[in-house]
């Protein structure tokens, strides 16, 4: 038996969820989300009960987690930056975005800081290249970043 | 000038509600199919549209709607395609946004045509708040009665499920999107079987683009012929550009199938900033072969760009003027696809690895004059020895820039580096 559970309100969900197909195991993704929101993080506990839950081998859960990049097996920080490295916002100058919040935050790129504030990632084209150079801020796009609507944005969420 | 159809609605207050939908007329198209037409017909007349798949590959929705068997006793499903990830690429995100009825029109349309009571719309994961309007307007669907059981009063039901993926692009390659959607790791599969026969859950399946879907509901109200002559030939209708890098007005364009580039980048996109030139533009996608100045009296669409030996691909055009390092340009792009790739395949999985290291090197002024051969070497390597497309889209780039743009490569090695005239020595392809 696993040492973690969802709390009762998950567990609907989770049941809610499992219905909406035609395998159990496709809830996968969906559990995963519901799992990291309940425990803030997927810690192998986390998966061993995602895998009891699914019916399938916690190994099984693992090769999903450590596929994808969305979801978090240590814990992240408060706010979580991502700034866009594709190429459109490359070409708009995203490295002097991504340069002065590796100086705000004192974290380099895919680092957290000691006391859970701030996550600073870079990632690849989040679909909103019009608007670059952008990053997600948790789960809000932010665009056509200059240093200092950075500085404001981070002076309104401290 | 042809109107616009499904960008008509991003300007509209509240163009994601149905009410606003329905008040432009949302919500006739599939009331009108259901009550008066076969399946095969709404095929047919998709057919006839000349739509072509606008997720990338530009296959005729209605040829590839048609290969579902129709005997199969067999549920079949509509998953639609909503991860959007090739770097340039931004249209759907506007589309679920704000035609957030009329992709669900579309959805219904095409799960008739095909007998599926169960569609998928498969979303990247970062598009959190696209994802939560799509389940908020999913709900009002249902609440009116327009997805569920006996739709419309007719024996038509249809369930329509979010699936949010997770931080993968190549899980908009359908066959890993259907192996994510089964709760797996997103692993492209063999074909065949293609998806139409065997998909999801084993299942006859369509897999097709969001703006594929969302362009339906219009064909099956106006006629797929109306459709078909908005565009040029062989490629119906009116098309979502997007425009982003060096432009003065980034943004989503929708016009007719074979505008030509030219137009689209100085009279929509606004053209370039004050006393720069144009140096190259990508018309499809970072995935897509670059283009030199001189080859935008082009059309975009999939016939003319195959044509000049590009691809239209997702119509994410990226401008890059006379201040671009294209060097740098090569290696973001190279990095992206290194980054992405499944690893299941070997020149897929080393050669984009070895392409990024290498390149990284010549920015590093460390390269050497065999770089640009080896480069060329690893592409074609790569070309058609794969499982999935992510090699070839990987290989692309890399050959066209390399090829077009070999000055700057030539002098990149040369300038960057204290050794680069002598390396006609063996070197190490790695370090
Ligand atoms: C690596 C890779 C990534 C792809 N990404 C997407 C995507 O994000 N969205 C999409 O609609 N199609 C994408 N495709 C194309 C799909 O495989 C498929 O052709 C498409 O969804 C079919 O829909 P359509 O016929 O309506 O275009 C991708 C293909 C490859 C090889
Ligand atoms: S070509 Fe690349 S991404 Fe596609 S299956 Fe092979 S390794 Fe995976
Ligand atoms: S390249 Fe940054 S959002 Fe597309």
């Amino acid at each position: 038996m696993s040492k973690v559970a969802f709390s009762q309100e998950s567990l609907s969900e989770f049941e809610r969820i499992v219905a909406q197909y035609p395998e159990r195991r496709a809830a996968m993704l969906p559990t995963l989300y519901l799992a990291e929101k309940e425990f803030g993080h997927i810690s192998p506990e986390v998966e061993v009960y995602v895998g009891e839950l699914l019916q399938v081998p916690a190994i099984k859960v693992r090769e999903v987690l450590t596929f994808y990049t969305l979801f978090a097996s240590k814990p992240r920080g408060k706010l979580h930056f991502q700034v866009c490295r594709g190429i459109s916002c490359d070409l708009r100058g995203c490295t002097k975005i991504i340069e002065h919040l590796q100086e705000k935050l004192n974290l380099n790129s895919e680092e957290t800081s000691a006391d859970l504030a701030y996550t600073l990632s870079e990632v690849e084209c989040l679909g909103a290249c019009e608007t670059a150079p952008m990053m997600q801020l948790n789960d809000d796009y932010h665009g056509d970043l200059t240093t200092e609507t950075v500085d404001l944005i981070l002076d309104e969420k401290k | 000038m042809a109107g616009k159809i499904i960008s008509k609605f991003f300007d509209i207050d509240g163009g994601n509600t149905i009410d606003v939908y329905e008040r432009h007329g949302g919500y006739q198209s599939i009331r009108r199919v259901l009550k008066k037409m076969a399946p095969g017909q709404v095929t047919d007349e998709v057919l006839k549209s000349n739509l072509r798949g606008l997720g990338g590959a530009g296959f005729p929705a209605g040829r590839k709607w048609s290969f579902i068997p129709k005997d199969s006793p067999k549920p079949k499903f509509l998953v639609v395609n909503a991860d959007e990830s090739e770097p340039g690429t931004f249209k759907d995100r506007y589309i679920m946004d704000r035609y957030t009825h009329g992709l669900f029109e579309g959805i219904m349309i095409a799960s008739y045509a095909i007998g599926a009571n169960k569609a998928f719309i498969y979303i990247r994961g970062e598009y959190v708040r696209q994802a939560e309007n799509l389940v908020e307007q999913i709900k009002c669907a249902y609440d009116r009665g327009y997805l569920g059981k006996r739709i419309f009063g007719t024996n038509f039901n249809l369930d329509l499920v979010v699936h949010r993926g997770a931080g993968a692009y190549i899980c908009g390659e359908e066959t890993a999107l259907l192996e994510s959607l089964e709760g797996k790791k997103g692993w492209p599969r063999m074909k065949p079987p293609f998806p139409a026969i065997e998909g999801a859950f084993k299942c006859p399946t369509i897999v097709n683009n969001v703006e594929t879907i969302a362009y339906v509901p219009t064909i099956l109200q106006e006629g797929g012929e109306w459709f078909s002559e908005l565009g040029s030939e062989r490629n119906g209708g009116l098309k979502l550009y997007g425009v982003s890098g060096h432009v003065k007005k980034p943004g989503v364009y929708e016009l007719p199938m074979g505008t030509s580039l030219r137009e689209i980048i100085y009279e929509h996109a606004g053209g370039l900033q004050d006393g720069r030139k144009l140096k190259a533009v990508v018309p499809g996608g970072s995935s897509a072969p670059v283009l030199t100045a001189d080859e935008i009296d082009v059309k975009m669409d999939y016939d003319s760009l195959a044509k000049i030996g590009s691809m239209l691909g997702s119509a994410g055009v990226i401008v890059m003027d006379d201040t671009t390092d294209i060097v740098r340009a090569l290696y973001v792009v190279t990095r992206f696809y290194h980054h992405e790739s499944c690893g299941q395949c070997t020149p897929c999985r080393e050669g984009t690895g070895w392409a990024e290291r290498i390149l990284k090197r010549i920015l590093d002024g460390n390269g050497r004059s065999v770089d640009i051969d080896n480069l060329l070497n690893i592409a074609g390597n790569i070309m058609g020895n794969t499982i999935c497309p992510l090699g070839d889209a990987a290989a692309l780039p890399l050959k066209s820039y390399l090829t077009k743009f070999r000055a700057d490569f030539e002098a990149a090695v040369s300038d960057r580096n204290g050794v680069g005239k002598v390396a006609d020595e063996p070197v190490s392809l790695l370090n």
